[in-house]
């Protein structure tokens, strides 16, 4: 993309210069050459026409710019045909970006769902832009927001600090006093490795602690989903010393027990995780 | 990198200056205006200390707006029957609290509460506004019992699944429906 931009501008710069050297070469012509055919003798060529079988697409995409603080977030349409575009959100997303608009602002990195950069709300449901199929139903307009009721950067930038700070806070590596056994490493059975499964798959793309309705509105003391479940991630893992150190810290009406079973994380995750699965056995690890 | 930037700010000099553009033209590629010129960063930078950068990041995020929510997320079974949940909940201990209190405080306003005296005027009413009252106070009965028994299957650790989910949630939703129909109707 850098590299697109600065090429059109090297071109931009020196088209003067070739403007003249154009000039030149007429004026020689003129000196030269006889009269130009005349346009009834010489074929038309057309403006290209629109394409007939175009797939023309309309998004909405939210859009709000921080060099512009005091004017409110707006909703701005996009129309692309789906023929020039690839399959996924994300290569609309690029698509508008490079040929339509170079000011939209997203985040995305490796366009194959395992970074967790592009996670968006699309169509009303969290998810990430590159995992994400844009519904070839043309008559439905797609809608693309920010991460929902997450501080705005800019455009579909969302802040996720307090969500990072989170996941700090329940301490995610393992923790351990005693040495390993056999002084070389902590070995683990294979019914104890399959605990894991289903959790350390997370890419902490926040699609499902922003898709729960308890995180909307207590983001500031309740963990949310992702980081419950990497919470018990490292309660699961029997090479961690510190369960119950871990488990005391969740001990309080805020951090855990906000979950109120609502399950919009695991129906949303990207991933196909299921984050409300892992509250509950941390609910039942704390009852038992 | 370093290659395309100096070319291109030879050929944004050779732009900028039109008088010279007829005599540089005669070399193709003007290696004269690349020596002779030092290199200028085009974009603007500011020093700045930590601090006063991090006191911009502060004034940047109290102006930041909170991105849309509730009203723009899908209507999906988990969370619309997680907060009807709720307002049947509500509902319920509401009514019960409301009518408890009533009772007690009767007798100081001179009230007639007594069981008898509310049927008899319940009985007095016409037949549609017997049946909707019913429903309304059926169907929150039902629904919060029905879909508590599946927050105690959750409670267990169970039927998580996505799919079973949506199931268990229509389920719900038909057989509190029909309950309270029939609770409204024939009771």
């Amino acid at each position: 993309m850098a590299s697109l931009r600065t090429t059109s501008r090297l071109f931009k710069a020196a088209r003067p210069a070739f403007k003249s050297q154009i000039r030149t070469i007429a004026i020689g012509n003129t000196n030269s050459t006889a009269h130009p055919v005349d346009p009834s003798k010489t074929s038309t060529i057309k403006e290209p026409a629109a394409d007939p079988d175009s797939k023309i697409k309309t998004f909405h995409i939210y859009r709000w710019n921080p060099d512009e603080p005091s004017t409110k977030p707006r909703m701005q349409s996009y129309t692309l045909d789906l023929n020039k575009t690839g399959p996924m959100v994300l290569d609309a997303l690029i698509r508008i970006k490079n040929e339509v608009d170079p000011t939209l602002t997203f985040r995305r990195s490796c366009r194959e769902g395992i970074c967790g950069s592009c996670a968006m709300n699309i169509d009303g449901v969290n998810t990430l832009a590159c995992l994400c199929r844009i519904p070839t139903d043309t008559k439905a307009e797609s809608k693309i927001y920010p991460l929902p009721h997450t501080y705005v950067v800019k455009d579909i930038v969302p802040d996720l600090t307090q969500f990072y700070k989170q996941y700090k806070s329940i301490q995610p590596y393992l923790q351990r006093s005693t040495p390993a056994p056999d002084g070389k490493e902590y070995r683990q059975s294979k019914e104890e490795r399959k605990k894991l499964d289903g959790m350390y798959e997370c890419i902490l793309c926040a699609c499902c602690s922003t898709s729960c309705p308890s995180y909307w509105w207590n983001s500031e003391e309740y963990l949310g989903p992702a980081v419950l479940m990497q919470s018990y991630r490292w309660i699961a893992d029997s090479r961690d010393e510190k369960k119950e150190a871990r488990k005391a810290q969740l001990d309080n009406s805020m951090s855990l027990y906000r979950c109120h079973t609502i399950l919009n994380c695991s129906r949303t995750c990207p991933k196909g995780l299921n984050p409300g699965l892992a509250i509950a056995e941390i609910k039942k690890e704390m009852a038992f | 990198m370093l290659a395309q930037r100096v070319a291109q700010q030879s050929l944004r000099r050779l732009a900028a200056t039109p008088s010279r553009n007829a005599a540089l033209l005669k070399f193709s590629l003007t290696p004269t205006a690349i020596l002779t010129s030092p290199q200028f960063r085009q974009v603007a930078t500011q020093k700045m200390t930590p601090t006063d950068s991090y006191q911009i990041l502060v004034e940047q995020r109290k102006k930041r707006p909170t991105s849309p929510h509730l009203t723009i997320y899908e209507p999906q079974i988990p969370w619309i029957l997680s907060a009807l949940n709720r307002i049947t909940g509500s509902v319920l201990s509401g009514a019960f609290y409301i009518f408890g209190s009533a009772y007690l405080v009767a007798p100081l306003l001179g009230w007639n509460l007594s069981s008898v005296s509310m049927a008899a005027a319940f009985g007095s009413w016409p037949v549609i506004a017997k049946v909707a009252t019913k429903l309304l106070l059926a169907f929150p009965f039902t629904f919060h019992s029905f879909n508590g028994l599946r927050h105690l299957a959750w409670d267990m650790g169970k039927a998580f699944k996505n799919q079973t989910v949506i199931k268990s949630g229509w389920a719900v939703v038909g057989l509190s429906t029909v309950s309270a129909l029939a609770l409204a109707l024939f009771v």
